[in-house]
């Protein structure tokens, strides 16, 4: 039974189907292709391979270490893999900067917080608009109409956002100011304004209480229901993970160890090995 | 209205011009320090080097040309024509933006990540090669520069204000220069504040001034910010390099204008666009008052001075300057 995840079952039927809650998860949209990465002679991730499908939500988990948020920066094009592919929308991804990625409709927050801090969250949520805003700077720095509409529909989609993740009342108050959970909702937010095809979350619920990882659950479902947004996350609350996702890639010392559906995970021999300890006898 | 009185209106009027100056400098340093955490050393030699670079142009020079005379023997000096003011400010500056791409592409792209210190240091390090690649291409004899602005006292002010005093007062003196200045010096700085606030670049350069890493992932590039940060340092450094160079000719003390900027910083905050302003004008009429009131009793030359002393007590007071962020680490 402990061999239903291994790495060769990954890719099973990739016809789409509806979930029982009645999401449509569709074709392969980002296919990792023996993924190696080493910082000198240390080897973050050594050959992985796995995919994520269109609609779905995908837990990267492991034990500390394992090499899952070099995984996730391997994706947002932070880091750059020595050895393997990435494929992005059936096609396969050059060498790319971080914010070419990001231009390509894949956002992300980070595990320790990445906000501008001294700007409102507002401001913050706005940058993630960026891409979308084309008039010039000419036209927006004098103010006009064009600039002005423009800043408008943006402004609207920030709104519907903010509405959406229940942060009206802190819209003006610098980032700086605001309490852990609700700073990994605003980066969460500015994520969402950029409308990403892949959403990368490192962490959402790290160091939050039960309630209100009870709230970003909620949320990243809300997304993925709402939005049709695919999320990779990592994630170490296995209650949560086993909760939100529909597939799930284990990983320790920076091999896969795991991948399948929570319950195929949760009765992976392997998996269990490294997330108890195992005797040597 | 007694004429002590208003004299010391006139000199605390010269102090705010003056005092705009100051924050013309400052301003360069704040842009760039903001969005990229390099102190910038070389922005003094930016502003002559661009005020160099106008001279050449306006007067047809050939750049390099010693060099050029030097190696294969011609004897070139110029073009043999003279391009209008307009023109050659708008050269000028394609010239710092190019300066500017140069910079971040062959320097800053290659310590990305490093010690502000080792920042600082390759800022000096382009403050001396830039100071001698402005001698190579145009010259190091002494310029003037002519672009037609208005010098002088102003008649009119004078005419106007001499009755406002008796007879022992003769009106203000108000130099038409500084005048021309602080209008360019307002107007360059509501452009500024204005692009910052309202352009998608100017929203991308108070990202990345704040959060690097936040900044790619809403899919900004860093370099192409540096270069305009660096770029719009550069027209500050024209503007700046025009109005000093106008006024005192075009030479290497031009250049020391930066250590003028200092202090300002030190009271503005290294972080502030307003506070470069308000540093500036603090400054210029500090030390103008100070050498008003105090100055005949200690012996004058207290302009050299005052600045630097107003610095130090900032800097035992209010480290952060004040308008800069104060930085408070939670433990």
């Amino acid at each position: 039974m402990n061999e239903t995840a291994t790495p060769q079952m990954q890719d099973q039927t990739l016809e789409d189907y509806t979930t029982a809650d009645g999401r449509k998860i569709g074709g392969v949209m980002m296919d990792l292709k023996s993924i190696t990465l080493r910082f000198g002679g240390l080897i973050a991730i050594n050959d992985i391979s796995f995919n994520i499908r269109q609609g779905e939500i995908r837990a990267i988990i492991g034990p500390n270490g394992a090499g899952k948020s070099s995984m996730l920066n391997v994706i947002s094009g932070f880091y750059q893999p020595q050895e393997g592919e990435v494929w992005f929308m059936g096609k396969k991804r050059p060498t790319m900067r971080p914010y070419k990625v990001a231009r390509q409709g894949i956002a992300r927050t980070f595990q320790n917080i990445a906000l501008f801090e001294g700007m409102t969250v507002l401001d913050n949520i706005m940058t993630g608009r960026l891409n979308f805003m084309k008039t010039g700077w000419v036209a927006q720095s004098i103010w006009l109409g064009s600039a002005k509409k423009e800043e408008t529909i943006n402004r609207q989609k920030v709104e519907e956002i903010i509405d959406f993740l229940e942060i009206q009342t802190i819209r003006k108050t610098p980032v700086g100011r605001l309490p852990y959970g609700l700073k990994k909702r605003v980066e969460l937010a500015r994520a969402l304004a950029a409308e990403p095809n892949l959403l990368l979350l490192d962490e959402p619920m790290a160091g939050m209480n039960v309630e209100e990882k009870e709230d970003m659950s909620r949320f990243i479902l809300d997304v993925n229901d709402e939005f049709g947004t695919t999320i990779a996350l990592i994630e170490h609350d296995m209650g949560v993970v086993m909760d939100l996702s529909d597939r799930v890639v284990v990983m320790d010392y920076g091999k896969k160890i795991g991948d399948g559906t929570p319950d195929e995970v949760r009765n992976n021999q392997e998996v269990i090995e490294a997330y108890l300890g195992v005797s040597h006898d | 209205m007694s004429a002590d009185f208003l004299y010391g209106i006139e000199v605390i009027l010269n102090g705010l011009m003056a005092g705009v100056m100051y924050a013309l400098v400052a301003l360069g340093f704040v842009l760039i320090f903001k969005a990229s955490g390099i102190f910038n050393f070389a922005q003094g030699v930016m502003a002559l080097f661009a005020a160099l670079t106008l001279v050449g142009i306006m007067e047809g020079q050939i750049p390099f040309s010693h060099l050029i005379n030097e190696i294969f023997g011609t004897k070139i000096h110029n073009f043999g024509w003279e391009v209008p003011a307009l023109l050659a400010i708008a050269l000028t500056l394609l010239v710092m933006v190019a300066f500017a791409w140069a910079v971040q592409q062959f320097l800053f792209k290659h310590l990305v990540g490093q010690e502000p210190i080792i920042l600082f240091m390759a800022t000096i390090g382009l403050a001396y090669f830039l100071e001698g690649m402005g001698d190579l291409m145009w010259g190091s004899n002494i310029k003037t520069l002519d672009l037609g602005l208005p010098q002088g006292g102003s008649r009119v002010i004078e005419e106007l204000s001499a009755n406002l005093g008796g007879d022992d007062f003769y009106g203000f003196f108000i130099d038409k220069l500084d005048m021309v200045a602080s209008v360019v010096a307002i107007i360059l700085v509501l452009a500024l504040i204005a692009f910052s606030q309202y352009t998608k670049h100017g929203r991308a350069m108070r990202a990345v001034a704040d959060d690097h890493q936040a900044a790619l992932s809403v899919g900004i590039s860093l370099n192409f910010i540096w270069v305009l940060v660096w770029s719009l340092a550069g027209l500050v450094a024209l503007v700046a390099g025009v109005m000093w160079g106008a006024k005192s000719g075009v030479q290497f003390s031009l250049s020391l204008i930066a250590l003028k900027a200092l202090p300002v910083l030190m009271l503005g905050g290294f972080t502030s666009i307003p506070g470069a302003i308000v540093g500036g004008l603090i400054i210029g009429v500090g030390e103008k008052l100070f050498e008003y009131t105090v100055g005949p009793m200690i012996g004058g030359a207290t302009e050299n001075w005052f600045a630097y002393v107003l610095a130090l007590l900032f800097l035992v007071f209010r480290p952060q300057g004040l308008f800069g962020e104060k930085i408070i680490e939670r433990v």
